[in-house]
């Protein structure tokens, strides 16, 4: 075949480079261009090399920020995931009681992360939250803003509350997705509930277990809102996340160098991770064959 | 292996059936005599499936019993019973490999590892996937799904019964009749009871024993492959099974003759007298080209050469009827006249095949 050369056919693309570059590619430079960049005021800078990078990489404070954040993420995980089956396992195939459920199950979905933050902080609180209230009655010693295992208690709660919907429903769909002549064949197979849920259900739950999983994780690898809305990253810095540490140094303290080094290493933690899911999602499609 | 006896058996999807109409299985009794091949015939949507899965327990009846070997087994789950099913469609447990597939259902059962080790080995050599044992099941073709899908309905010596619905649809007509091949052999070596749904009588014929013909949620008729050819008990039967089927003409019967477009047809048997939609019922095969003016009178409209034989499609006053007549004898052009072979006529009343007065009883 043919084809005809025409270089000007590059100016076709140049909107969408120029819409590229001023949304994304512009302002991401300029935090790259903070990061290696240092100033006494009066907007005069002057280049830093890589030590903001070596001060951060020095610091405590990141290193804590990052091992609290991948614990709640596990933690997240751990939960979450098999809830969520759980709960699809159990869920109404057909019928009203199953349009019902769904409806019920998205609703938390549907409410903004601050706002699922004031209902939390509200609700938590000894004096006129019902769940605070009511443990204090109980005689139990619960203070999320004082306790930082109270702390975190809250804030896994509340993802869980807010979240496991989404697990359940991805598992719902795969689930659904089952003819009905694969459990009939594990009756007549005389297989136990759990191989049929380890043969047949988790099998062809697992496309869209593994979407589940990544999303989960980089959504609660990047959790803001919500913990700052209830503890805002106390009490001290037992629930300071990398997001909630990140702002801090960004606009409270106005350290735009190493905040701008921090967020790049944040934002290649977050790459490096999302691609080692690609690689395992990949692989696991490839296991087909021989 | 059991003798299956239903017992008043029928059901409903709806919960609350009315009439007739309501039940995809109408009332039914019948006994499937231990170790024979049963082919259950008839055409979509006629409660053959659902039979089979009240069989197997999938299903529970909305009424009647079901016995092995005279224990009542109608609450008892699929487990309990010991059957084996094969599905029109294939399922395959994807993640383990087909050697692994093949050993389920004996693993399940706990059976010891040497003998589920040979027993696969030899299941695999049937369905002709030595090679890919090892492999996983994932990936595989439909055909290939299918035969382990075979293989793991045949894999339990001691199943109560073998049902298949309609088992073969994915499978290339090659192959097809391989498998059927070995599913007989495999009957008659170890005399399992075997029920094969199907909706293709060449399948049903040359598969079973027995055939069983079913119509709109009813069995009607039970018999050999000849019975059914030679005797239809209902009109549907006569015109599902044979290619062509049956010819049915509206008739009057008046003892030992019929009168079919105003000419007589000799019956050579009595019938009692007849009422309602009466119809008579005959075979292409037993329908001849006469240049007889004694016959009836008939347009020719087209003629198939099929090979080893010509099937010539006639019009008998707004009526089609069929015949089949030799490659080698002429087909007359235009008009003609058909008479019937007296052995091939059956006569029917409302559907249901009449028997004729017998001779000793008049």
């Amino acid at each position: 075949m043919n084809k005809t050369v025409n270089q000007k056919a590059w100016f076709l693309i140049l909107p969408v480079l120029v819409l590229v570059g001023f949304s994304a590619v512009v302002p991401l430079m300029t935090v790259v261009n903070y990061s290696v960049q240092d100033t006494f005021g009066n907007n005069v800078f002057f280049p830093a090399g890589l030590d903001w990078f070596r001060t951060n990489l020095q610091s405590d404070r990141m290193w804590d920020s990052l091992q609290r954040q991948l614990i709640f993420s596990a933690i997240i995980l751990l939960i979450q995931i098999p809830l969520g089956i759980l709960i699809a396992l159990n869920m109404p195939k057909r019928g009203f009681w199953a349009s019902l459920c769904l409806v019920l199950m998205s609703l938390p979905l549907l409410i903004p992360w601050n706002v699922v933050g004031t209902i939390w902080q509200i609700f938590g609180r000894a004096d006129i939250g019902l769940l605070g209230y009511t443990l204090s009655e109980m005689g139990i010693d619960y203070n999320y803003t004082q306790d930082w295992v109270d702390a975190w208690i809250t804030l896994v709660v509340m993802d869980v509350w807010h979240w496991t919907s989404l697990v359940a429903l991805l598992a719902y769909a795969g689930l659904q997705s089952i003819p009905d002549a694969y459990y009939q064949a594990a009756k007549i197979d005389q297989a136990s509930r759990w191989k049929v849920f380890r043969y047949i259900e988790l099998p062809k739950m697992q496309g869209v277990l593994m979407i589940a999983i990544l999303l989960r994780f980089m959504d609660s690898f990047m959790i803001y809102t919500e913990p700052f809305v209830v503890t805002g990253g106390g009490p001290g810095s037992s629930t300071n996340f990398l997001s909630i540490d990140l702002v801090n140094m960004a606009l409270n303290q106005m350290d735009l160098g190493p905040a701008a080094s921090y967020s790049i290493m944040y934002y290649l933690v977050i790459l490096l991770i999302s691609y080692v899911f690609y690689t395992i999602m990949v692989n696991l499609d490839k296991r087909d064959g021989v | 292996m059991a003798k299956i006896t239903l017992s008043n058996l029928a059901h409903s999807y709806f919960p609350n059936p009315s009439g007739d109409e309501d039940y995809a299985l109408k009332e039914l009794n019948h006994d499937w005599v231990d170790g024979e091949a049963y082919a259950l015939l008839g055409a979509s949507g006629c409660g053959k499936s659902t039979l089979l899965n009240i069989i197997s327990g999938l299903l529970v009846p909305s009424r009647g019993r079901i016995l092995f070997d005279d224990k009542d087994v109608t609450e008892a789950p699929t487990a309990e019973r010991n059957i084996a099913q094969v599905f029109q469609f294939p399922v395959v447990y994807d993640t383990m490999t087909v050697r692994d597939n093949l050993a389920f259902p004996l693993r399940n059962r706990g059976a010891d590892a040497t003998y589920v080790q040979q027993r696969v080995q030899e299941i695999a050599r049937m369905i002709g996937m030595e090679e890919q044992l090892n492999r996983k099941a994932r990936g595989l073709t439909a055909d290939a799904k299918q035969k382990i899908s075979l293989g793991r309905g045949m894999v339990r010596e001691d199943v109560n019964a073998l049902l298949f619905d309609e088992p073969l649809t994915v499978i290339d007509p090659h192959m097809k009749w391989e498998l059927r091949t070995q599913l007989k052999a495999l009957h008659h070596e170890f005399g399992h009871t075997m029920i094969y749904v199907t909706h293709d009588q060449t399948e049903a014929l040359t598969f079973a024993d027995k055939v069983v013909v079913m119509y709109d949620g009813r069995v009607v008729q039970m018999g050999t492959p000849q019975e059914l050819f030679e005797q239809p008990e209902h009109t549907f039967v006569g015109y599902f099974i044979g290619s062509p089927g049956m010819n049915v003409l509206d008739a009057s019967v008046d003892g030992t003759t019929a009168i079919v477009a105003g000419r007589n047809v000799p019956l050579g048997k009595p019938y009692a007298a007849l009422t309602g939609k009466v119809e008579l019922g005959v075979r292409p095969e037993f329908v001849q080209l006469t240049s007889d003016e004694g016959g009836i009178p008939a347009k020719i409209r087209r003629v198939e050469d099929v090979g080893r034989h010509k099937i010539v499609r006639l019009d008998i006053s707004g009526q089609s009827v069929d015949a089949i007549i030799a490659e080698a004898d002429p087909v007359p052009s235009g008009s003609t006249f058909v008479s019937f072979d007296q052995a091939g006529i059956n006569i029917y009343a409302e559907d249901w095949r009449v028997d004729p007065i017998r001779e000793s009883a008049a």
